[in-house]
């Protein structure tokens, strides 16, 4: 069986499945049980400042259901932990006693002010914890209060705490990134000029994810009222993936691990972050969904793959689709791709060709012969899309198949109807 | 279902054995209850997801009201169920019961895409019942008359084929005035249909939500024939549309057949259905059907439901051949009827003025595929013999006298696409007229029809 474990950071675990900083992790009870399930490691849930907790609402999740899947999209209203420092510290302590081969990471957000950080790091190095990880992303609440993502929008102040951090500690500092931005390399390169050992990503997404429309007001409702909210699970998971690939592909990030965060649910949705540059990934909803034990076939279904594909351990996979990834002038004009239905699995049900002809390019016919229906694809009509194999209710029905043209690549900085094309040379 | 036969010992009677009463006041409650129970709405919207939205979905065309089940079932996974139900009730006024009674096998959910990729349809029939029990309970009437016409159509039998069209009719703004001969509106929904398809006194129900468009003026027992005559009604109305159902049954053609114990199906199916005790209502210990439609069908499992012990139905064909779908042979079975194909009756034996047994002699096909005996047979004891072998149309009513008789076809009434029949001014449908289905939903659209093609010859004539 390939090796899965993982040295991320200088942080080691054996795994890397970590949970990320969330409920799921707010108590030594929990992180005990994702221990015992297998989970590689955990970031606590975000600790504040010492003094009284913050305080949590009741009604505080939202979720979108698309065709009966329930969770597709989550968010949360919840702030920090809102259990006395000492306690998790304490708790912290014990359980990276009895779980030395745990990556135990732990969570932090104090007010932008140096002493504050000093003070906080001081105490959570004394836990014996591996790690910071520095919130900079929560984007509900505690934002409000001038902490989170109110700190994450703003590169020097990410690299300001960022600095404090390496200053106060030796503890490798990750810092974790809000998406609630325009571009995400701004933050990432002020922490890595901050000297940040990593960068996690992503927290969850601004949203509002329904309305009671009884009550006209937004979900979760507190009393009438709502906020907004921090969305997360599957349907984040694209919006992640590209900001984790934007920054692995970055020449001033170069080298700075990226622990990858944002809609994982399963061993193939790991492993698509991790191909794309991620050295650890960080699951919260599909835990909050199924429990601990989703990470049993995670590391069994990782596993498994690797070996069929020959990966020895994770260096074999981290990163291998960056080189992939480019920019759209760079893509070869000259491919062709034409849908190819078969006729065998198909059932009928003719949503390619609704899909095609009220939407794209009228390339499926709508054949009725002898009481029969048959759709067939229009070769010197279709572009090519992908449209209808992605409305096909069968898997496999519809593939996309090359049409050699016997034209060498061309990409748009040379193509013809690019008037500030460079020339030939 | 019933006590254990055991429980009667040998000193019963051997013949002759028609009794009330044989099960708990429980079982009768669980036989007669609802077949297929109701889906609540978790389980309705996980059936409606499996729905792919087909374009120009077979479904549709399978359907014979041609409702717009993706349309409809879309509707439902929205939460938009008073839409769905006027989605359905826009082409099928007795989308409830069709929800209930169709052979859906045999209908849409034959043609679902579903069933190819995965021998499982979407549950159409179901989510149909969904959507139109929620508005018949909350007692909307979604449905608008149009400006008065003043126009004036009479509409003989209060069936599905009659109520349908008379109240698309009304719908149109035409005043209709229905006749019916029984006592009670509804048609076979309620006289034939199995008890346990149709609970709740639903066919009532359903009459009652229809006339709540207003418009429709019902007459009970007022009979064509004896109380109206076709003349009159085509001098009196502006049109006259014709839903008599089918009012006669074949005759086996064997001596005995008056004898005790011997029964016409359809005509024990209504006791059964008017029975508001079903304690109350005698059946044989051993019951002999004599039939291949569903009417055999409803009739075998009823007397098994009602406590026969020995129920065995027997068809001169093979299951291939039965008019019952391959679905209603395998519930009845599965209910505990022995169906015996390859069969035909030759004697009905009896002891003093009772059925004691019926003879049947193995029949096969000749050569020239024609059915004839094949040597040999068998004799089934039995208290109670029912005749399921096909109804047939009674023209009697339409005998009025006028010079121009309506042309039948095939026995039954003839009409053309838009259900004209040959004489003017009089449109039929349903049953009673030829080249149809004999079923419910079928009887619908030609009510529909009709309406709309009265509605065109009446717009056109003024
Ligand atoms: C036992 C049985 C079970 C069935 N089960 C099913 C089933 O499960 N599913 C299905 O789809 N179909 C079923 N059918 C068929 C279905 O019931 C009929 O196709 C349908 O009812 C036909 O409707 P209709 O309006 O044409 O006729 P009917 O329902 O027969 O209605 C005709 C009406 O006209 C009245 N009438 C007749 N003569 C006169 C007159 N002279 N004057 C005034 N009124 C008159 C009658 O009293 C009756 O109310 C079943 C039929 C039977 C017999
Ligand atoms: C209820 C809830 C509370 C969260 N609290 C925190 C938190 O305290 N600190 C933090 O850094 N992220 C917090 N997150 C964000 C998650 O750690 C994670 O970044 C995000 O949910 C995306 O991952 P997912 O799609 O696997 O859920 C929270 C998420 C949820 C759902
Ligand atoms: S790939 Fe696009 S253009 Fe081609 S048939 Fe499919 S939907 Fe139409
Ligand atoms: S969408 Fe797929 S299954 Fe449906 S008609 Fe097209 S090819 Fe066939
Ligand atoms: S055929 Fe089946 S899947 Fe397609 S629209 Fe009809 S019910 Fe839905």
């Amino acid at each position: 069986m390939a090796d899965l474990r993982c040295s991320f950071a200088g942080i080691k675990s054996p795994n890397p499945f970590w949970l990320a900083s969330a409920p799921p992790t707010d108590k030594e009870y929990n992180v005990v049980r994702a221990f015992k399930a297998g989970w590689g490691g955990a970031v606590w849930k975000t600790l504040g400042e010492a003094g009284p907790p913050v305080v949590n609402v009741t009604s505080r999740y939202g979720a979108i259901e698309v065709g009966g899947q329930r969770m597709v999209g989550f968010n949360n209203i919840e702030l920090i932990t809102d259990r006395p420092l000492e306690v998790n510290l304490r708790e912290i302590k014990q359980v990276k006693r009895d779980w030395p081969d745990r990556a135990l990471v732990v969570s932090l957000m104090v007010p932008c002010a140096e002493d504050a950080w000093k003070t906080i790091l001081a105490v959570v190095e004394d836990t014996g914890c591996d790690g910071v990880e520095l919130n900079f992303g929560c984007p509900h609440g505690m934002s409000e209060r001038g902490m989170g993502s109110a700190v994450g929008q703003v590169p020097e102040y990410i690299e300001m705490v960022t600095r404090w951090c390496k200053q106060h500690t030796r503890m490798p500092v990750l810092v974790k990134l809000t998406p609630n931005v325009t571009n995400i390399l701004g933050p990432a390169r002020a922490a890595r000029r901050g000297g940040a050992d990593a960068v996690s990503l992503i927290n969850t997404v601004n949203s509002i994810t329904n309305v009671d429309l009884d009550r006209m007001a937004p979900m979760p409702t507190v009393d009438g009222k709502g906020t907004h909210g921090g969305y997360c699970g599957p349907a984040v998971k694209p919006i992640a993936l590209f900001m984790v690939a934007e920054i692995a592909r970055d020449p001033e990030c170069a080298g700075m691990p990226i622990s990858g965060i944002g809609g994982i649910a399963t061993w193939r949705d790991a492993a698509e972050y991790l191909a794309l540059g991620a050295g650890s990934v960080q699951v919260c909803t599909a835990a909050m969904h199924y429990g601990f034990k989703i990470v049993d076939d995670m590391i069994d279904g990782l596993g498994n793959w690797m070996d069929e594909k020959g990966h020895g351990d994770l260096s074999a996979i981290v990163g291998r689709a960056v080189p992939n990834l480019t920019d759209w002038q760079h893509l070869n004009l000259n491919y062709q791709l034409v849908a190819r239905i078969d006729q065998a699995k198909c059932i009928k049900c003719g949503l390619c060709h609704i899909a095609c002809e009220d939407t794209s390019h009228q390339a499926i016919r709508d054949i009725r012969a002898d009481g029969q229906r048959r759709f067939e694809v229009i070769d010197a009509e279709c572009v090519g899309c992908n449209l209808c194999m992605h409305a096909c209710p069968v898997p496999g029905c519809i593939d996309m198949v090359e049409v050699k043209t016997g034209k060498p690549h061309l990409d748009w900085t040379r193509h013809p109807n690019n008037l500030l094309r460079k020339a030939a040379e | 279902m019933g006590p254990p036969p055991n429980e009667r010992g040998p000193g019963m009677s051997e013949t002759g054995d028609v009794a009330a009463a044989r099960l708990s006041a429980a079982d009768y409650g669980k036989n007669f209850g609802d077949v297929k129970p109701p889906l609540d709405r978790a389980r309705a919207l996980v059936e409606a997801s499996r729905c792919h939205f087909c374009y120009d979905a077979p479904c549709i065309a399978a359907c014979p009201t041609g409702i717009d089940i993706p349309g409809f079932i879309r509707k439902i996974g929205t939460d938009n169920v008073k839409g769905a139900a006027v989605t359905i009730l826009e082409q099928n006024i007795f989308g409830g019961s069709c929800a209930r009674v169709c052979p859906t096998e045999i209908l849409c959910e034959r043609a679902c895409v579903r069933s190819a990729q995965e021998g499982k349809p979407v549950k159409i029939g179901a989510l149909q019942r969904y959507a139109t029990d929620d508005l018949l309970a909350r007692g909307i009437q979604p449905f608008r008359r149009a400006a008065a016409t003043g126009r004036r159509v009479a509409v003989v039998g209060a069936g599905p084929a009659g109520l349908a069209c008379a109240h698309r009719l009304s719908m149109l703004g035409h005043d209709v005035a229905v006749f019916e001969a029984k006592t009670k509106p509804g048609g076979l929904n309620e006289y034939g249909i199995a008890a346990y398809k149709l609970t709740d006194d639903f066919a009532q129900r359903e009459v009652a939500y229809v006339l709540s468009l207003g418009g429709i003026a019902l007459s009970c027992g007022k009979a064509l024939g004896r109380d109206i005559e076709l003349a009159g009604l085509r001098r009196d109305y502006d049109a006259v549309f014709l839903g008599l159902g089918l009012g006669g049954v074949n005759a086996l053609g064997l001596d005995g057949e008056a004898m005790k114990g011997v029964e016409d199906a359809v005509a024990y199916i209504e006791r059964l259905r008017q029975a508001p005790d079903k304690a109350k209502l005698p059946v044989g210990r051993r019951v002999v059907v004599i039939g291949g439609g569903n009417t055999a069908i409803d009739a075998a499992v009823q007397s098994k439901r009602l406590g026969a012990e020995d129920v065995t139905i027997v068809y001169r064909r093979g299951p291939e051949q039965m008019s019952a779908t391959a679905h209603e042979q395998e519930f009845a079975q599965t209910s505990g009827v022995g169906i015996k194909h390859w069969a035909r009756p030759v004697a009905i034996v009896g002891r003093d003025g009772m059925l004691t047994e019926v003879r049947f002699e193995y029949t096969k096909l000749d050569p020239a595929g024609r059915l004839v005996g094949a040597g040999g047979g068998f004799a089934l004891r039995a208290d109670m013999l029912f005749k399921a072998i096909g109804q047939v149309f009674v023209p009697a009513p339409l005998g009025d006298g006028t010079a121009e008789p309506l042309r039948l076809s095939q026995g039954k009434i003839g009409v053309d696409a838009e259900r004209r029949t040959s004489l003017s001014k009089v449109w039929a449908g349903g049953d009673c007229v030829a080249g149809g289905q004999d079923l419910t939903v079928s009887a619908v659209e030609d009510g529909k029809r009709a309406a709309l093609s009265i509605d065109r010859a009446l717009r056109k004539g003024a």
